[in-house]
Order: C-alpha cells, then structure tokens, then sequence
C-alpha cells in the first residue's frame, strides 16, 4: 500500500490536531482549576456541597443509564424514547403520590409513603417500555441500525407529546414526603435527607440489578443474548422474552429514577425526559456501554462534573456565569472519553465475567 | 372451525379501535378538531376523526376475516366490520358514561363535560346510543370498502384523499383565490367555507377527481404509448414544455400566494438544503451526525455577523459577499467537528456529534461570548440582499439602503432560497457520480475493507463532513436573511433530529427522497398550522408508521431498496435453518 | 398529438386570464391612500386578528391577553361600524421563526384590517417586518422589550406600537424597591438565558448600582437546568443579601423550591418579575413561595374600570385571570377600534374603506385615551402604555389561592409602592 507525501502529511496535520485537542482541553482544566482553587471563592464546606449535589443528580442519571445501557448491550441500539419512559414514571408516580397525600397516607407512612409510588412508577414505564417495544422496535429487530434509530425518535416525540395531550403542557408539582425535609449531619456535613435516600436508592437498584444480571439463569440469558444473539437462540433461548425482559427491566429503573427526581426537584412535566435521557447515555457511554457498574460509575462522575465543573473549571478561566456552560463540560467530557479510552471508564461489555 | 374465530377477531379489532378511539380523545384532539370542519356546517374534523378510526376497525377487521374464511362470502366480512365498528363505537360510550360518574378530570385534562358533549351531540347521556350506532355503520363502510371492485376503489381512493386535503388546505387556497380578484374570489367563496369544504365544493371535487382518475385509468395507457411512438423531436419539445410549465409556476407562485406560502417554501427549500448536506455525510458516508445544526449555525451567525448594521457586525458587506465566506466558514467547520471524531464510529458518533451541536448552541447564545454573538439577545439588524448598490453604512442600527431592488420580502428571498436548492441537488448529483461519491458509499458500506481498497479514509470522511457542512452553511446564511435576526435558541438539537428524519423518511442517499421527506415532514406541518397542537404528536406515529411500512424511503434510490429487501431475505433464510 | 398540444396551450392560456382578472366594476371610492385600502363588503366582518403564543408552556400568557381582546369585542356588542367583528388567531410560540411564519400568513390575509399582538418580544422581533411591509399595524399588550419601541427602531417597525410597559421601567422599579425598600445594598441576580430575563436583571443591576448599591453575583443557567443548587452555592459565596432572578417559571419554579437548601441562602430575600406571576410558580416553588416578591404592572394603579373588567371576566370565563397583561389587550383592541371609526369611509350600501395609512396614523396619535389601565397616549415610536409597575408580596403558597386582584385576600398582595 503507497502512501502519498500529501497523504502522510494530512495523516500527520491529523494527529498533531488530535493531540493538540487533547492537550488544550486538559490543560485548560489544569489552569482553570488552579486558578479557581487559589482565587479562594469557596470555602471547603461548598466544595463538599458541589460533589454531594452532583452525587445526588449523578444518582438519577445513573438509574437513567442502566436502562441505556442494558437495551444497548443487548440490541445494540439507542433507546430514544427511554428519558420519556423516564418521564412516564415520575407521572405515574404523581396521581398516586397526590391521591395518598390526600388521605394523609404519606405523613403516617413515609417509608411506604416513598416504596409505593416508586413501585408503581416502575409497573408504569415497564408496561409503557413494553408497549413501544411491540409496537416499534420489534417488527424492526433485522433492519438496518438507522431504522430503528428513527422508530425510537418517533416514538420518543409520541410519547412526549401524548402525555402533553393528557395532561397539559403545565408543570406539576409532585408532594413532598414530610418526613424528608432537612437534612443529616454526616461526617461534620450537611446533607439533604432527599439526597442521600436517592444516592442509596441508586446503589441498592444497581446492586439488585447487577445481581440479577450475574447470578441468575435469567441474567445468563441476557448476557448470553447480548454475546450473540443467533447463538442464544441455537442453544434454545426465547430471545423474544429476554428482550422484552430488559426492556421491562430498564424502563423499571428509569421509572424508579423518575419518582427519585420528583422528590428532589419537584416540578414535573411532559418534556423532562429529553435533556436527562441525553445525559444519561453520555453517562452509558462514560461508564462503558453494555456495563452495569459502568452505568452507576459514569453517572455519578457526570454528575459530579456538571456540579462542580463550571465552579471548578471555568471559573478560574475567567468565564463569566459558567453555569450556562455546565452542558458544554460534559459534552466535552464524552469527547474526551471517546477519544482517550472509547471502552468507557470501566470497558464496554455486559459479559465480562472472570471465567 | 374458523368461523368463530372470525367473530372474536373482529371483537378484538373493536375493542383495539376503541381504545385508539379513547386514546384519541384524552388527548384532546377530538375537541381541538371540532372548532375546524371538513364539510362546513357538516361535519367537523374532531368528529371525522373518530369516524375514522371506526371505519378503519372496520376495514382491518373485514380484511382478517378476508384472510381467515377466504375470498367468496362477503356476509361474514360485514358483520365483522359492523362488530368491529360496533364495540369502537361501545367504547367511546363507556367512556362517557364513565367519565359522568367518575371525575376523571382530575387526571386527565381533557376529560371534561366539554368533550362529553361533544361525543354526545350536546344532547346529553340520552343521545348516548348514538356512538355505537354511528361505529357501526362506519365499521360497515370500513368493511364494504374492502368489497368493491378494485376499479372503483382506486377513484374513491384518491378523490376521498383529494377531499381530506382540500378540506384541511382550504383557508389557504381561499385566502389565495380572494386575493387573485372578483371572479376567483366568487369560485373561492362557493368552494370553500370559512372553515372547511362547502358542500357543494365537496361533491365537485369528489366527481372530479373520480372522473380525471377514471379517465386516467382508461386512457391513460394509450396517452403514453401514443407519446413514446412520436417521433424524438416532437417527444423533445414536449418535454420543454412541461418543464416550462413548472418553471411558470415556480415562478410565479409567490407573486400568486403572497408572504406565507412562500415563507413556508422557503423554510421546506432550507431543510432542503440541510437534508442535501447531511445526505451525503449520512446518506453516501453513512456518518450519522446527529449536530448538523452546528454548520447551520455557523453559516447563519457569519452571515448575521458579517452583514448587520446591528451593533454586533463586524463588517458590513452585502449579502452576496457574505454567503460564499459563510459557506468556506462551515466548511471549516466541518473540518474541525470531523477531525476529533474521525476515528469514532456508530452511535457513539451520533452522540458525539449531538455533544458538538450543543456545545455550538451554548457557546453562541452564551454571556461569555455575547460581546461577539449577542448571547440571549441575538444579532438583529440583518441587511437584505440587494440587487444593486449598496449605500453607505451610516451608524448602528440604521439599515443601509439599497440603490436597486431590495429583495426583502419572503416572496424575493424565494427566488434565492430556489436557486441555491437547484444549484447545490445539481452539484449533489455529480459528487453522487464522481469518484469522491462512490468512495463516500465504500466507506458506508464498510471501513475497513474500504481502506483496504486505498481509499484514504481520512480525506474522505473530512471532505464528507465539509460537504455536508458547506451545504448546511448555505442554509443558514439564507436563513438568516429570511428572519433578519438569528437567535442561538433557533439552533436547537430538534432541527437535526428533523434533518436526519426527513432523509430517512423521504430515501437515503436518494436526492429527490430528500424533497419529498422536506414537504412531508416540514412543509406540511407549516401549512396545517391549525393542527400545530398535535403537530409532534403526528410527527412521532409517522415516523414510527414509516419505519414500519416503507423503511426504504418514499422515493428511495436503486440502493438502499436493494439493501432493505435483501436484509428481509437474510433473515427469512436464518429462520428457515432454525 | 396536435390535441394535446392544444390542450396544454390552453390550460396555460387560461391560467394565465385567471391571474389577470382584474377588477370589476369601478369601485365609487377612489382609494388614494399610500399603502391601500381595505374593501369590506356591506355583509362582511371587520376582520381583526390577535397573534401570539397560544400553545406550549407559556401560552397562558396568549390566552390572557386574547381574553381582554374577546371581552373589548363583547362590550362593542360584537359589532364595529354596524359589521360584526371577526377575530381570528395564529400561534406564533413566543420564538422568532414562529413569530415570522405567522406574521407571514397574517401579511397574506388582505382581509385584515388591524392586529393585536405579539405575545413575546421575539414573535415581533421575527414578524414585524412582514407585518409593516404589509401596510399593517399591530398593538402589542406584553412585549416588554426595550429596543422594540425605541426612537432609534428603524423602518421595519413603523406599523408596532404597544400598550405594554417597557422592561426598562420595571428593573428600575425593582432595583428602587430593593435599595429603598427592602434596604439591601448587597444583591445577586440569576437569568435564564432568555433574552427578555438577561435584559431585565442588567436593567436592574445598572439601577442598583446607581442608586448606590452594589451587585455582588450575575449568574445564569440554561432554560432546561434542573439543579439549582450549585449556581445557588456559587451566588451564596458572595454574600448577598437580596436574589433577583426575573425568569420564566420552568426555571422559576426550580429555584424558588431550591434556594433555602442551601447553605447562606436561608434568608436572602427572593424577587421575580412578571415572567413568573403566575399560579404555576406556586405549583413548582412550593412552600418556599411564601414570603417571594414578584414584580408586575400595578393593577390598582389602572386608572380605568378594572374591577368592571375583572367582573366581566369572571362572567364570561370563571375563575381568575390567567397572567398579567390581559387589561392592556382590551385597551389595545380598543384603541384599534377608536382608531378604526375615526379613518373609515362608510359608503350608503354599508361597505367600508379603511385607508391603511390613515390607519397606523391615527393609532400612533392616540391621545388622553381612557382605558383601563390608565390614560393612555401613544408616542412617535409606538410607546402607549402607562407604566406603573409594582411589587407584591406572595402571602400564600397555595396554588388554589393565587388571585391578585381580590378585594379582601389578594394572593400576592401589592406592598410597593
């Protein structure tokens, strides 16, 4: 193979620029956060409450990915509608919040107060995920990558503005459980109680979710489904159930993710799916597409970025209001990760188990 | 054995249009419908809808017993359709009856005493037996259809589509007829009401369009044959002919159909524009970018820059000078939003690429950038293309004037947005043939093994990404004359994912698809704007409907039909060996 | 073949005789006017159209003032000049695209004879070109834009004039309360990259400055942020005293409900503006709404018959009003119509000439107008509105509870000046 003189040379231009790319960015990171540390603006008390509330949206974004990045593993495609199944969750979850607040259920109960809508928020998004799977990704399951891609955007658009034509193009606003106000000194700091429940509602449903994925037959399938599907169905498996199966189970996070939000923004609405199911398949891909932990990893650490950077980052770049810009951060961190490590922080692959 | 299945079947058919009938209803597009009629004073829209949606039950059921009991009785086809019309029509009533004792309003917005009456004609719950009946019958219609001979049913076809069309494109044409002077505003005024059909515009279209289809149907094979026996020069100056005749009307249809029209054309010609771009990054060079706005952006915001008497142009030269550096600037563009991802294939690039229209929509509309942007505030002041001289530049915020034609209007800025349409399918066209082109579908069709052929991806993929961006860049620069003003809130990542839609729609890869899937899924919406509440809504189920039915396209190139069918044929080959 | 031909000829010739059909009969007016005249026949409605943002999350705010325009109609009896009055609407969703399409289709219509909008300022920014080319004139009754009634507008907005205030008066109505009122000399502002909330808070900064206070923190977020919270932490690191965030109530909302979670912001005070008078605020602030100043035109201030208008209201629609400029649409309209009966020419038969012209001229020399919301007189560059702007005070975070315009338990009630 001859390469030309002109062609070395624009493979050169090429990787000079890549690298530029690369160093410019991390060394504007390095600047900006030397910067922003000496000038001193924030004590380490808010420095504390810019990771926390990163964990805390991190969380949500998390629960958000598991679904992404199951369906993808398994389907290799991009479940657009999965942020409006997100939002169908938190809808469910508000008629039945408001119908218990009402008879006062939630005061006296805020423990079932909180595990009852999460439930049926989950019964929700996974009969709703079930339903779009039937009707627009099945009948599409040999067709070429782009055509299920436009069948998720078309049924993304559908569900978002079905649900405007149901409930109206207003905000809600989801009733706050009582017993969460305030928050919990931990470690000297204070932490929102809604914060917290969320973090470890995250973390309890990836466990769960991990478990299920390794340990049980049901699991092996899945895995077995997303190695190679033809072989999967040699050996006997009803790939049909198996991806119906994660789709159920993905929508089920994110409708859980849904009721979790609800609690620490409170305002709900037909559109809220959109922005938070972009972020949260970045979140997939930083983690490591097709990866459970991955999901909860590149979550958290997108969160935590969108928190803290603008303060951190851009503020010692002299950027004047760096908050406008917390989307540009974390679209520049997914560049970043597709060119230095592609796999994701913690590699691609729903399989990989140490034989 | 068969024959009770043929019953439940149509049940089950009912019950399922009832339930999209119910669906129909929650979401409030019944009630919006009704304040609009297809027959003026006859029927309205909301109503025809959900007519619809039992003749439909109707014909689906009629067509499953059709498959099930064979072809020769059309006794059970009827009563399946009655069945099925019936139990949509039972539906829709339950949910009246329901909604009277039960306040579903408290859940659904739409649930309300209004839609209750509308179901029930305002004459309350002891009109209630009127929904079932009037499913029933539409469930007959539905099932009778499929009877017809299939000579009529072809006419009735198209003039029932030709009626819907013009029911719902009615207010234009009349606004357009009045305009034209007394004796089209008279035929207007007979044809068309102030919402809708006129009756007697219903009935003549109706014959009309049955009789031209009829006549089509008969003659119409003679009239071709009789043609292509003409001799070539004859054949030649047909042909001149009927391209002249379009060229008349595209001419002179903005003069005809005032600013809108011709402002809706416009915006069709821009995604036009877009879609030709991202067709030869997505469609030849199967990069799927989903941030193609970003090149838009940046032929908009040089264009506004370089030619506003605002307080943000930084210099003030005409528009004829501005688009060629808007187009270089996007190009440039293109190049450096194509050079970190080059290596990036698949949907991660989708998601990269939608990161970088984000990032250029922030940026713009950013406080950080605003001194040269405009942040929030936009750059207003956008100088029109002149045909002429231009004056001198006074101060900010004076606009020039214009020593010739100012062509400022939507209608003058048609002329230009058509011309560059034409020009950029011509240069599509060639690069399709070219080399360059057959590389793009190389590297599509796979990478490496292009690479293995010495075909030098980098270059290719760069000079894809350019293409695509030089186009898009056009399209903004026209954009932003258009509107005068450029705002980065019109930059969002909905305008790439219409892109990407309407060359899917319309055929990838194919330059005519890209018109069609422009019309379709911009210019209609645009035109129908009384149904702009439900305008996503539709948008949605027809991008699912299309993927479903006719993922190939609705003028799809040589190509990617082959492509579609031959993936049906693997797979049914695949099932067979299991 | 020679048929075909024939035929083909004559669709083209007989295209070409319907286009040029010219005129009937010799009209008995001679319509001498620069831009045109508007022909109603003897049986024909005044055609009017209101346009604005009728859909989406905002369209609370075309819906309130499309009201005050169907209530300015009503007590006309539904009748101008012994014609009934049409009243049709396009939606143009508060962006400029939209704001140009339906201009573009309202410049098609030569049927109208006046307008009533835009909603938001960026409907007119994108439509006001077409509509002023078009020979006609719209009254606005909420764009609160600066520049677009400023001497220095250009051509393009001849045909705009608004009864609405000027965000202009408003900052420096909030940066008074502030400084005077509430005796803060120590104050943040948030935007949310809208360019009416940018303009607003700068409006205000500058105020502030002046009077001899000082803006600690301008932050911003982006229409479609979540977490309030670390811009909010980022604002509390300066230490100040007094929030401003004059936003719409997708952002609103969010920081009302998050701003006591963080720590040094527990007892700042919090102020909107217009943008969020609103129910919907309550819905999303909660119960950190109590206690939220919020800055809107003065409805005790109108000097006309308010509470009359409200009660109408209240007949025709139930329940309260929907946003805040519902009373400048029913002046707008009506200053339309006064204007309408001055310029037209009435033939015996009942058909009327309406000198377009003529028209925007008698709109723009409104004088000593007695409306509702005051005494209203139009100045050379579109300004008919009397601003009087006024700060309540949020007594209860009960969505149910909002009406402003109450006599015993107004929720927000005025507490400046």
């Amino acid at each position: 193979m001859r390469t030309s003189l002109g062609e070395r040379l624009l493979d050169l231009a090429v990787s000079g620029f890549l690298w530029g790319f690369r160093i410019l960015i991390v060394a504007a990171i390095l600047i900006g956060t030397i910067a922003s540390i000496r000038a001193g603006k924030y004590t380490s008390e808010q420095w504390i409450d810019f990771v926390v509330f990163g964990i805390a949206q991190g969380s949500i974004y998390a629960l958000i990915a598991l679904g992404y990045t199951m369906v993808y593993g398994i389907l290799r495609m991009i479940n657009f509608a999965h942020g409006d199944i997100f939002m169908t969750g938190a809808f469910g979850a508000y008629f039945l919040a408001t119908w218990l607040n009402s008879t006062g259920f939630i005061d006296k109960n805020p423990l079932l107060g909180l595990l009852i809508p999460i439930l049926f928020a989950m019964l929700v998004s996974a009969g709703i995920a079930m339903l779009v799977e039937r009707i627009a990704y099945r009948p599409l399951r040999g067709a070429p990558r782009l055509v299920p891609l436009i069948s998720a955007i078309g049924a993304s658009f559908f569900l978002e503005y079905a649900f405007r034509g149901f409930f109206g193009p207003g905000k809600y606003a989801y009733p706050p459980i009582k017993a969460l106000e305030g928050s919990w000194n931990i470690l000297g700091v204070g932490i929102l109680k809604v914060q917290v429940i969320v973090t470890i509602a995250a973390f309890v449903m990836m466990a769960i979710l991990y478990s299920i994925v390794m340990y049980t037959k049901m699991g092996k399938a899945m895995r077995a489904v997303s190695e190679n599907k033809d072989t999967a169905a040699l050996m006997g498996i009803d790939i049909n159930r198996i991806i119906v199966s994660t789709f159920a189970i993905g929508a089920a996070m994110a409708g859980a993710a849904g009721v979790l939000f609800s609690l620490v923004y409170r305002q709900i609405d037909f559109y809220m799916g959109f922005t938070p199911g972009i972020k949260a398949f970045t979140a997939a891909v930083l983690g490591g597409i097709g990866n459970i932990p991955g999901a909860m990893v590149g979550g958290i650490v997108l969160g935590i970025f969108e928190s803290v950077g603008p303060s951190l980052f851009l503020e010692g770049l002299g950027i004047p209001r760096p908050y406008q810009l917390k989307d540009v951060i974390a679209f520049t961190m997914l560049v970043m990760i597709l060119l230095f490590r592609p796999s994701g922080i913690l590699g691609e692959r729903l399989t990989t188990k140490k034989a | 054995m068969k024959k009770e299945n043929f019953i439940w079947n149509a049940i089950k058919t009912g019950l399922l249009g009832g339930a999209v009938a119910i669906f129909i209803c929650l979401i409030g597009m019944v009630e919006i419908f009704s304040k609009r009629d297809v027959i003026e004073k006859t029927i309205t829209l909301g109503q025809f809808v959900l007519l619809a949606t039992s003749v439909v039950a109707g014909f689906v059921a009629s067509r499953r017993t059709l498959s099930l009991l064979g072809q020769n009785k059309p006794v059970p086809n009827l009563i399946a359709g009655l069945l099925a019309g019936l139990f949509t029509g039972i539906l829709i009533a339950l949910l009246v009856i329901f909604g009277n004792q039960v306040n579903l309003r408290a859940v659904f917005l739409n649930a309300s005493p209004a839609l209750y009456d509308l179901l029930t004609l305002k004459k309350g719950m002891g009109n209630i037996w009127v929904l079932p009946t009037a499913g029933a019958i539409s469930g007959l219609i539905g099932a009778a259809y499929l009877l017809l001979p299939q000579i009529l049913r072809g006419p009735i076809n198209r003039s029932l589509l030709f009626v819907i069309f013009m029911a719902l494109f009615s207010g234009l044409f009349r606004v357009v007829m009045i305009n034209q002077g007394p004796g089209m505003e008279i035929a207007a005024k007979f044809l068309f009401g102030q919402s809708g059909l006129t009756l007697s515009g219903t009935i003549i279209f109706f014959i009309i369009v049955v009789a031209i289809t009829m006549f089509w149907n008969n003659k119409g094979r003679d009239i071709q044959t009789s043609i292509s026996r003409l001799p070539k020069n004859r054949q030649l100056s047909l042909r001149v002919l009927t391209f002249a005749l379009i060229a008349y009307i595209a001419l002179g249809l903005p003069l005809v159909s005032g600013p809108f029209i011709a402002q809706v054309i416009v915006t069709v010609v821009l995604f036009i524009l877009m879609g030709l771009g991202l067709n030869i990054t997505l469609g030849f060079a199967g990069l799927l970018d989903l941030g193609f706005v970003a090149f838009y952006a940046v032929g908009a915001y040089t264009v506004g820059l370089l030619t506003s008497y605002g307080q943000y142009g930084l210099q003030h030269i005409p528009f004829w000078v501005a688009v060629p550096i808007a187009v270089l600037v996007a190009m440039a563009f293109g190049a450096v939003l194509g050079l970190p991802v080059l290596g990036v294939r698949g949907d991660y690039l989708a998601i990269a690429t939608l990161g970088f229209g984000e990032i250029v929509r922030l940026l713009a509309g950013s406080d950080f950038l605003a001194p040269y942007f405009g942040g929030p505030q936009g750059i207003i002041g956008i100088q029109k293309p002149c045909l002429g001289i231009l004056g001198e530049f006074i101060k900010v915020d004076a606009p020039r004037i214009c020593n010739g034609i100012e062509l400022g209007k939507p209608q003058d800025i048609y002329y230009i947005a058509v011309a560059s349409a034409l020009l950029i399918a011509f240069v599509a066209w060639r690069l399709r043939e070219s080399r360059l082109g057959r590389a793009w579908m190389a590297i599509r069709e796979d990478e490496d093994v292009a690479e293995a052929l010495g075909i030098n991806l980098i270059q290719t993929k760069l000079l894809a990404y350019m293409l695509g961006a030089a186009f898009a860049g056009l399209g903004g620069a026209i954009f932003a004359t258009l509107i005068g003003s450029i705002f980065a809130t019109s930059m969002q990542l909905i305008v790439s994912i219409n892109v990407v839609s309407l060359i899917i729609v319309g055929g990838m890869g194919s330059i005519p698809g890209v018109i069609v899937g422009a019309i379709a899924l911009i210019g209609l919406p645009e035109l129908l704007r009384e149904i702009s509440e439900f305008r996503f809504l539709l948008y949605g189920a027809t991008l699912i409907v299309m993927m479903l039915a006719k993922p190939e396209g609705l003028w799809p190139s040589q190509a990617t039909k082959r492509e579609l069918h031959h993936a049906d044929a693997d797979n049914i080959t695949a099932e067979n060996l299991i | 073949m020679k048929r075909l031909f024939t035929l083909i000829s004559l669709l083209v010739l007989a295209s070409m005789v319907l286009a040029a059909c010219g005129p009937g009969a010799a009209p008995t007016y001679e319509c001498t006017d620069a831009l045109g005249c508007v022909k109603i026949g003897p049986s024909e409605p005044v055609h009017i159209a209101y346009w604005g943002v009728l859909s989406g999350a905002d369209a609370s705010l075309g819906e309130d003032s499309k009201r005050g325009v169907e209530i300015a109609i009503d007590d006309k009896g539904g009748k101008l000049l012994n014609h009934d009055i049409l009243l049709t609407t396009e939606d143009a969703g508060c962006v400029p695209e939209g704001g140009a399409t339906a201009a573009a289709k309202l410049a098609s219509d030569t049927s109208l004879v006046g307008l009533i909008g835009s909603s938001c300022s960026d409907e007119t920014v994108g439509g006001i070109a077409a509509i002023t080319n078009a020979g006609l004139t719209t009254i606005s009754p909420s764009n609160t834009r600066p520049v677009l009634t400023d001497p220095a507008r250009g051509p393009d907005y001849a045909g705009y004039a608004r009864t609405a205030h000027s965000d202009a008066f408003q900052g420096k109505a909030v940066a008074e309360f502030a400084y005077n009122f509430l005796k803060v000399t120590k104050a943040a502002t948030l935007h949310d990259g809208s360019a009416y909330a940018q303009a607003l808070q700068q409006v205000f900064a500058d105020e502030f400055k002046a009077l001899g206070g000082e803006i600690v923190a301008q932050e911003a977020v982006a229409k479609d942020a979540t977490d309030m919270k670390p811009v909010l932490t980022t604002i509390s690191a300066a230490g100040p005293e007094l929030l401003y965030y004059p936003v719409f109530v997708a952002v609103g909302g969010f920081v009302t409900a998050q701003i006591r979670d963080v720590a040094g912001l527990e007892d700042v005070k919090i102020i909107g503006s217009d943008g969020i008078f609103t129910a919907d605020l309550l819905k999303g602030g909660g119960a950190n709404s109590k206690g939220m100043y919020l800055s809107s035109p003065d409805f005790s201030a109108f000097t006309g018959d308010y509470a009359g208008f409200i009660a109408k209201h209240e007949a025709k629609y139930g329940g309260s009003t929907l946003s805040t400029f519902h009373a400048h649409a029913y002046d707008a309209a009506n200053i339309l119509f006064a204007a309408l009966e001055k310029v037209a020419v009435v033939e015996d038969d009942g058909t009327i000439y309406v000198p377009r012209q003529a028209l925007r001229e008698a709109i723009f020399a409104t004088k000593d107008f007695k409306g509702v919301t005051g005494t209203l007189s139009c100045s050379a560059s579109g300004d008919c509105g009397a601003p009087v702007i006024a700060v309540y005070e949020i007594m209860n975070s009960d969505p149910a509870s909002w009406n402003p315009t109450s006599a015993d338990a107004p929720n927000p009630k005025k507490v400046y000046p």
